[in-house]
């Protein structure tokens, strides 16, 4: 009689868990790929502990709080990992539905990750998306950061560039009146060939040198 | 004495001693910075890997040796000899021919405009590279956070950060858009930089040039010292310098090579001129044309060298990845366990599982891995840096500190050839006494860079990246073959071969040889027009389209082909044109003021000089 009861209720099991079954959910690990070296196999203990962190998060759900670990089914367990969970009423003849499901492992689904050492790509329930985390925004971004600095340093060069253009004009300015015999200077610096006369001519004495020939008549017009 | 009594052009108009570079260095080095820009970088390793490699240096030496020195030389020989800036050199040389300088002029003031904005790009990923994790290396997630922005995950995370985080690009170029306030302040920065370095003219550019020039040197034999030790940069070479030998027969691969060297010697620019105008007048301008042209060339190469082993690296990552993906696909739908499948092993498996289980396979989406198309997939121009470089950095351990030295470095380039185009552009109007004396020469550049900015700013809206390309293709091509065509033959035939070489005789104590000469006269004039015809022949045969980036589009994130509105084409055409047409214009111009002045002097004749000839040399 147990016997037979015992077939029923794995009949029944097997039945509620499926691949592609109503509420059942597949679900992924990759657990040498997360941790290489340090992976651990994947054995019935793990699937305990998988069992408990679903009964965990459903229990959460209200009106769900009565959720044992007995109440989460698993099948098709592969070498992947990889293998199906439905999660059934407290009579074990219908699974809850999916949404209640997805809604409770989406909430913990930091808790569950961290139980088993994985994350979001290497823990995968296909179907239920996970929620990404929220791109770190810090109180300014950084490259406004660097263009402050970068900018204050140009206008900063810029302005001491001025100032000492200033400077120099108005020192130039003052030593012009002084200078007198800078053309008798000059004279002695013209090179031998080249006929490039240094002439200084100041601002308030320049004029076009009447022998210089102007740009119209040097070349016959055409 | 082979100079003539009364050739005034060697006389500053302006009284002052003309600014003289502290040191040849100097001079050598601003020359090497104005050529070695970033089309270095990311146009010539293009050209060597879609030209068959290798091979793609005959046509590109045989281009420096024929079209590309020969030219430099004039360029350099002209500025040294005349002393002035390209609009005044060129008046000198004829008052008809005047119309060349200014063409120089406005290229060098329009490329002025978009030349920044790169830098702008430039400096936003420079500044953008200061934090773990890269911003471009994940897609940021959607609104209610289960899954990225679908552009993001369409295209790629690099070129959801392009596309949409700097440029914010619209699908269209006939919608304009907003101003990005991000670009403008990089924008507002870059002119402030430019500004800064270029504000007492060669006194202060160079002193800049001592690190603008030399800092990319030091940062490619970083990057290649790291790229050869990365897996997968033998591959990367191999498939760049792998000479096709059949790929000379196709004329378009003469056609690129005759161009590029000629844009990357940065010719008809007038900076070059205005550089050699500061020089002292007794100085050897050959071997400055040889040794610059050099330069440059072998800097390309070098470059090509460092961004191939990276892009082999990168394409060798992507390869893995591609079949990893695979893999793990089979895995997954099987049940296989985790890593049992190796990539060596995977062809086999597939067979396998093909065999027994095909429907299974067949709905699984396993891509064609191939390490060429990946090879391949290199890209030139923005591309390469913005797109493919970024990727391929993200791979690198460090990569934050990868993508300061890269950005700093492209952006030392650019700075050193916007340099000689602010040049180009300030010596011109210098020499022309423009301005009145009593104007520093800080507020003269101080307004042109801000003119060159507020002109820009049209480039930081979010249509400013179709406009940049436009401005790229149009302004330069066609203008500058004219330019320098009417340079080697105003040169040539005007101011006539035998003055010319007298002049170089005295400038550098030797007369030109057989090749300058036979160069000068036949080969480069012929080659310029060879190129110009053949170059109007392909613009003619394909209608002026563009590539547009439309996250709308069905086949995203291929970017389909739009044609440009009709006002647009004529605003391309206008672009091509304007240039080179200052030459009719201004010799027309000339034409009947020389007529009003002889009417107007008509009983005293006599003070006209002999006319001069343009003998044989």
């Amino acid at each position: 009689m147990l016997w037979l009861l015992l077939f029923v209720v794995t009949a029944i099991h097997a039945e509620l868990c499926q691949p592609d079954a109503e509420n059942a959910f597949k679900v992924r690990l990759s657990i040498k790929t997360a941790l290489g070296d340090n992976a651990y196999a994947w054995d019935s203990n793990e699937e305990y502990l998988f069992k408990a962190m679903v009964a965990f998060s459903m229990r959460k759900v209200p009106n769900r709080e009565a959720t044992e670990i007995s109440h989460v089914l698993l099948c098709n367990v592969t070498q992947r990992v990889s293998f199906w969970f439905v999660v059934t009423d407290p009579l074990k003849n219908h699974t809850l539905p999916a949404v209640e499901v997805q809604s409770a492992i989406r909430m913990n689904r930091n808790r569950i990750n961290n139980a088993f050492s994985l994350n979001d790509r290497t823990l995968e329930f296909l179907k239920i998306p996970s929620t990404l985390a929220s791109p770190m925004d810090p109180s300014a971004p950084i490259w406004i950061i660097v263009f402050g600095v970068v900018f204050c340093i140009i206008a900063a060069a810029i302005t001491v560039l001025v100032l000492s253009g200033i400077r120099q004009h108005r020192r130039e300015d003052n030593e012009l009146p002084e200078v007198d015999g800078t053309e008798e200077k000059c004279e002695n610096v013209i090179t031998s060939e080249s006929s490039i006369p240094c002439h200084r001519l100041h601002m308030n004495g320049g004029g076009i040198n009447g022998v210089f020939v102007t740009k119209d008549e040097w070349l016959t017009p055409l | 004495m082979a100079l003539v009594p009364g050739l005034a052009p060697h006389v500053d108009d302006h009284g002052d001693e003309r600014p003289r570079w502290d040191s040849k260095s100097q001079y050598l080095l601003s020359c090497i910075g104005f050529a070695v820009g970033l089309g270095n970088i990311w146009r010539f390793p293009y050209l060597c890997q879609a030209y068959g490699g290798g091979a793609f240096l005959v046509p590109y030496f045989i281009a420096l040796v024929f079209e590309g020195i020969p030219l430099f030389h004039i360029e350099l020989a002209i500025g040294q000899r005349l002393r002035k800036g390209s609009i005044g050199v060129w008046t000198a040389i004829s008052p008809y021919l005047g119309g060349v300088g200014l063409g120089c002029f406005l290229v060098s003031s329009l490329v002025c405009l978009y030349y920044n904005t790169v830098l702008t790009w430039v400096l936003w990923f420079l500044l953008n590279s200061f934090q773990q994790p890269l911003p471009w290396s994940s897609c940021p997630p959607d609104l209610d956070r289960t899954g990225f922005v679908e552009e993001c995950e369409g295209s790629s995370s690099v070129s959801y950060f392009w596309y949409r985080q700097t440029l914010n690009i619209t699908a269209d170029i006939s919608n304009s858009g907003t101003v990005q306030w991000r670009l403008l302040v990089c924008l507002a920065a870059c002119w402030a930089v430019v500004y800064l370095c270029v504000s007492r003219g060669i006194e202060s550019t160079g002193k800049a040039i001592y690190f603008t020039a030399l800092f990319p040197y030091l940062v490619l034999t970083v990057f290649l010292i790291r790229g050869l030790t990365l897996p997968g940069a033998a591959e990367g070479l191999a498939h760049l310098f792998t000479p096709n030998v059949q790929i000379l027969q196709n004329p378009r691969v003469w056609l690129d090579a005759a161009t590029q060297i000629f844009f990357s010697l940065s010719l008809a620019f007038g900076g070059h001129v205005a550089f050699a105008s500061y020089n002292p007048p007794r100085n050897d301008c050959r071997k400055d044309a040889v040794v610059i042209a050099l330069a440059n060339s072998m800097t390309s190469l070098y470059a090509s060298v460092t961004i191939f082993s990276i892009m082999g690296f990168k394409a060798t990552k992507d390869y893995g990845r591609c079949l990893d993906r695979n893999v793990l696909g089979l895995i997954n739908e099987f049940d296989f366990p985790e890593q049992s499948i190796s990539r060596d092993d995977y062809p086999a498996v597939l067979a396998h599982l093909n065999a027994t289980q095909p429907e299974r396979v067949a709905r699984l989406p396993l891509k064609d891995c191939h390490l060429e198309h990946f090879l391949d997939k290199s890209a030139s121009g923005p591309g390469l840096a913005f797109i493919i470089f970024t990727e391929a950095v993200l791979h690198m351990p460090g990569a934050p500190g990868w993508a300061v030295l890269f950005f700093g470095m492209l952006f030392s380039l650019g700075l050193s050839s916007m340099f000689g185009n602010m040049e180009g552009i300030i010596t011109p109007l210098l020499d022309l006494g423009t301005v009145p004396r009593w104007v520093p020469k800080e507020a003269l550049t101080g307004l042109i860079c801000l003119l060159c900015f507020l002109a820009a700013i049209c480039f930081t809206l979010q249509s400013g990246n179709y406009w940049l390309e436009i401005f790229d293709s149009f302004v330069v091509s066609l203008n500058l073959m004219v330019l320098a065509f009417f340079e080697v033959v105003g040169v040539i035939y005007v101011y006539g071969m035998k003055r010319f070489c007298d002049d170089i005789m005295w400038m550098t104590g030797s007369r030109p040889g057989l090749y300058w000469q036979v160069a000068w006269r036949v080969v480069s004039p012929l080659l310029l027009l060879a190129i110009f015809v053949a170059y109007i022949v392909l613009l003619a045969q394909k209608p002026l389209s563009y590539r547009a980036w439309d996250p709308q589009h069905d086949q995203f994130p291929l970017r389909p082909e739009k044609l440009y509105p009709g006002w647009v084409q004529a605003a391309c055409v206008l672009l091509s044109l304007l240039p080179a047409l200052c030459i009719p214009v201004a010799a027309l111009a000339q034409l009947f003021a020389q007529r009003r002045w002889r009417r107007k002097e008509v009983p005293s004749q006599d003070t006209h000089l002999k006319p001069q000839d343009g003998g044989a040399c």
